[in-house]
């Protein structure tokens, strides 16, 4: 296979290889929730096949006045697994878009990096022969629709187009993203429990002001660094660290962990003992759907929206809040969030009280250097 | 004799499991008691060495063949003709997806060589369900039939993988019977409902397998029935399972994909046995590798990872199995002037008995320790000339990995059982950390073979219900019942059938309280 990404090492396209180091660094990115990228990525893949590979355009490549488009899944991920999307599924949004405001889009891009919808729009840019856009509006993922960065700017969610297998089509107006929130997930039922969905059709000037730039090239480089640390046998947590200006929390084993369904969500929260060199240290990890604070003796050690990862000590390979088992040897690591999200209304939409833990909100990196945390 | 006494006499079993390097074979009497055991090498072609164990296990034990009722075969056919490629037959596949699934077509994740020996008939037709059983659109008959015509000639089997086929599978049964219709009623379809769970490409996956495997599993059939006659022995005929439960002759010739991987779970099943445990961890030392698997309820703990066969992702059941690079004839290694003594991850395998140190070879290894270390007598053992400090230092690494390994594959904080079997078990010591207490079985070398013959058939379903239109109580009663009925149709005695596992799990993201079932049901032959 040609490399297409030979300009200065920058990712230019999306060939079969950058599809595979993305869905990697996707999951990292994906804290422990935001789906398994698997179906995205063999969709993508298949559309790479026959279509070539997929232009990559970067945020400052944009003209102002162009419109980009989010494409993504919305729905239980189970049944995306059993129910597969058609090819049609995935453009059809984009032509009741086209439709509803009267002109082309330029480009789609991925609404969250992390998890199973980073991949999802490769397959319209494909069979549209458009470029992804290297950006996203979560920077990592979240659960919920008005968790992007385009909510705390304050830009209209609508139109929003959703579609079927069937070649059902709908265009909805919602006055914000809670609004969107109930409306889509409710559609989404009645399509059978996953959908397509376009929101927050942006400029490019948006984008450029209120999107996550990068975020396609930074789960490349993530992917790629675990891929090649493992076929060189090296432990690839310090390169790691060192792409995503991160900390090291904690290295240990899980004890204990406690799991439940709550609202749709599964939440739960898991306790590790330190090995080795850390013996003696317990860390708490909260989660909901998302790994989403770190605690160590009452104090700390990472909050949302700052990601907070568990990787497999030999293999550097993310784990997930579904896949963690009693005994896995982990490394927690905690990355600072864009910044917009520690923003006033940032932290309101995605902070810890939203989650319903009553603690302060404190930036990793004045967590790292021992500066408040204390709960 | 008269044949009153004749009908007095004792009866027995035969278990055989075929593994890579050995192929062992127990004799069983009626009350599961091991009467005799044998091993031998696998041989090239795996029936020779079935044929042979089960000579030596006959005139060992100078049991009359014909009072053997049960035979029992667990064995690597399968794995071994989708790891090579070999003896698979042409399958076709109706997948009844579209409009939906079309983004990803079948075979997307398969590479080319197997591609190749599965065949190029797969086509995506209309129809599928939506998760609470409702139709997404209607079977398109005219073009099944067409499709199906296509394969005439080219095709060994049919496979048919429909859209939530778990939850309806009335639209997979309608092309079965197509398929009948225009292939011939000799046709063999696999249906994907009775194959495996939700997640429809690797269900569709393992369905292609299985139907790609039918003329394996033929061949291993036959010829196990054709050496039990050549002896005289007239007994039912069993082959095992990858859940650690059997299923009669007539039942795996339609189902081969279920025998893959069957080794370690009837390790577990025949420790579980051996030992009376029915909670435990089973460890298991070869020559090579420790193989640790968590014994839950008399079961193997199955794994909750999508499993590749053959670089194949499929979701059907597997033993939930942890493998370290420790066995019997692990190499030991003292390094230098500094001493470092390292363990593995090579092994001399089978030629332990010849490489050994204590055996007057010249590669040290873990056997060697053991017996320095006096934790095994072995008569004519040459001990003098191995280094006590080196020994020393390798029983620390081998006790420290096994400790970990142990302690990885357990649920919760507490020190469990463990039940070790297998010919490296004399490495482990008589304490380990996380250990309540070791449990060193009888026949622990033949744990495996005795696994096969135990008499256990199940029978399990895994379906949505929606509690909108049902209660908790009516769901769960359904599905066990489902399950109770697929262990009497796998050939269990209906009056013994308990069920063995059940669980649910509320759907997330998904409306009208949809929950999802597993029940297991398992029952003695």
């Amino acid at each position: 296979m040609a490399n297409n990404n030979t300009d200065q090492n920058k990712l230019t396209a999306l060939d079969e290889q950058a599809v595979q180091y993305i869905a990697v660094g996707a999951a990292v990115l994906g804290t422990g929730g935001g789906g398994d990228p698997h179906i995205g990525k063999l969709m993508a893949l298949e559309a790479i096949r026959k279509y070539g590979p997929v232009r990559l355009v970067r945020p400052e490549e944009l003209e102002d006045d162009s419109l980009v488009v989010p494409l993504s899944m919305i729905g239980a991920p189970t049944v995306m697994n059993e129910k597969i999307p058609s090819i049609e599924q995935m453009t059809q949004p984009l032509d009741l878009i086209e439709k509803e405001l009267g002109r082309k889009v330029s480009a789609v891009m991925p609404i969250e990096v992390g998890g199973g919808n980073s991949l999802v729009p490769v397959i319209a840019a494909a069979e549209r022969g458009i470029p992804i856009l290297d950006a996203d509006a979560m920077g990592r993922a979240f659960p919920e629709s008005q968790m992007v960065t385009f909510y705390l700017d304050g830009i209209d969610c609508s139109p929003i187009t959703m579609a079927d297998e069937r070649g059902n089509g709908v265009l909805m107006h919602a006055i914000d993203g809670v609004w969107e929130e109930r409306m889509a997930r409710a559609l989404t039922i009645q399509m059978g429990g996953s959908a397509s969905i376009c929101d927050y059709p942006v400029s490019g000037a948006q984008v450029k002001k209120s999107a996550v730039p990068h975020t396609l090239t930074l789960a490349y480089e993530i992917g790629k660094t675990l891929f090649e640390s493992k076929e060189q046998k090296q432990n690839p947590i310090e390169a790691l660290l060192k792409q995503l200006h991160g900390y090291a929390l904690f290295n240990g084993k899980a004890v204990d962990i406690r799991r439940r369904t709550e609202g749709g969500f599964t939440r739960g929260e898991a306790v590790f003992e330190g090995t080795d060199a850390e013996k003696g240290r317990t860390m708490r990890l909260y989660f909901q759907n998302e790994f989403l604070l770190a605690t160590e003796d009452g104090r700390s050690l990472a909050v949302t929206p700052d990601l907070i990862s568990l990787l497999d000590q030999d293999t550097g390979m993310p784990i997930t809040t579904e896949n963690l088992k009693y005994g896995a040897r982990v490394t927690a690591v905690g990355f600072p969030c864009d910044p917009r999200w520690r923003t006033p209304k940032g932290l309101e939409t995605v902070g810890p009280k939203y989650f319903g833990y009553d603690i302060p909100y404190v930036p990793i990196e004045e967590l790292a250097a021992g500066k408040g945390g204390n709960l | 004799m008269p044949w009153t006494m004749m009908n007095n006499e004792e009866t027995y079993r035969i278990g055989i499991d075929v593994g890579g390097t050995n192929t062992d074979a127990a004799l069983l009497d009626s009350k599961l008691d091991t009467i005799h055991t044998v091993k031998v090498h696998t041989t090239r072609d795996v029936n020779e060495g079935i044929v042979e164990s089960i000579r030596r296990l006959l005139a060992e034990s100078g049991v009359n063949p014909a009072r053997v009722q049960y035979a029992m075969l667990g064995t690597t056919h399968c794995t071994n003709a989708i790891v090579e490629r070999k003896h698979l037959g042409k399958v076709g596949l109706i997948r009844i997806g579209a409009p939906a699934t079309t983004s990803v077509p079948p075979l997307a994740d398969w590479d080319d060589t197997l591609k190749a020996a599965v065949g190029p008939h797969a086509y995506v037709a209309r129809g599928g369900y939506e998760y609470d059983g409702r139709t997404i659109v209607e079977l398109d008959e005219a073009e099944i039939k067409d499709y199906l015509a296509r394969m005439k000639g080219e095709v060994e089997a049919v496979a048919v993988c429909g859209v939530f086929s778990p939850v309806n599978a009335s639209q997979e049964k309608r092309v079965a019977e197509l398929a009948k219709e225009i292939l011939g009623e000799g046709m063999p379809v696999t249906l994907s409902h009775e194959i495996g769970s939700i997640g429809i490409l690797e269900r569709e996956n393992a369905s292609l397998l299985n139907g790609a495997l039918l003329n394996v599993i033929a061949g291993v059939v036959r010829g196990f029935e054709q050496a039990l006659q050549s002896f005289g022995i007239d007994a039912g005929v069993y082959i095992c399972q990858n859940d650690g439960t059997l299923m009669r002759s007539e039942y795996a010739l339609r189902y081969p994909i279920l025998t893959i991987a069957c080794g370690p779970t009837n390790s577990i099943r025949g420790a579980a046995h051996l030992s009376g445990l029915n909670n435990a961890l089973v460890v298991d030392i070869g020559g090579t590798t420790t193989d640790i698997g968590v014994l839950a309820q008399g079961f193997p703990r199955q794994s909750s990872a999508a499993v590749e066969i053959g670089g194949v992702r499929t979701n059907f059941r597997m033993p939930d199995i942890l493998s370290i690079g420790i066995g019997g004839g692990t190499i030991v290694r003292a390094g230098g002037a500094g001493e470092t003594v390292t363990v593995g991850p090579d092994s001399v395998g089978y030629e332990l008995l010849k490489r050994g140190r204590i055996f007057g070879g010249d590669t040290l290894t873990a056997t060697d320790v053991a017996v320095k270390l006096g934790r095994y007598e072995w008569d004519g053992a040459r001990t003098e000339g191995l280094d006590a400090s080196v020994c020393r230092q390798a029983d620390e690494i081998i006790t420290r990995d096994i400790e970990d390994a142990i302690d990885r594959m357990k649920t919760s904080a507490e020190d469990v059982d463990v039940i070790l079997v297998g010919g490296g078990s004399i490495l482990v010591p008589d304490k380990l950390q996380g250990v309540a207490r070791i449990v060193r079985p009888d026949h622990y070398d033949a744990a495996n073979a005795i696994g096969a013959a135990l008499g256990e058939v199940s029978g399990e379903t895994e379906r949505i219900y929606s509690l909108d239109e049902m209660t908790y109580e009516e769901a769960m009663a359904d599905a066990k019942n489902h399950a109770v009925e697929q262990a009497v149709l796998a050939g269990a005695d209906r009056a013994t059938v308990q069920i063995v596992l059940s669980e649910d799990i509320p759907l997330a993201y998904m409306p009208g309280n949809a929950l999802l079932v597993k029940v297991k049901a398992a029952g003695r032959l």
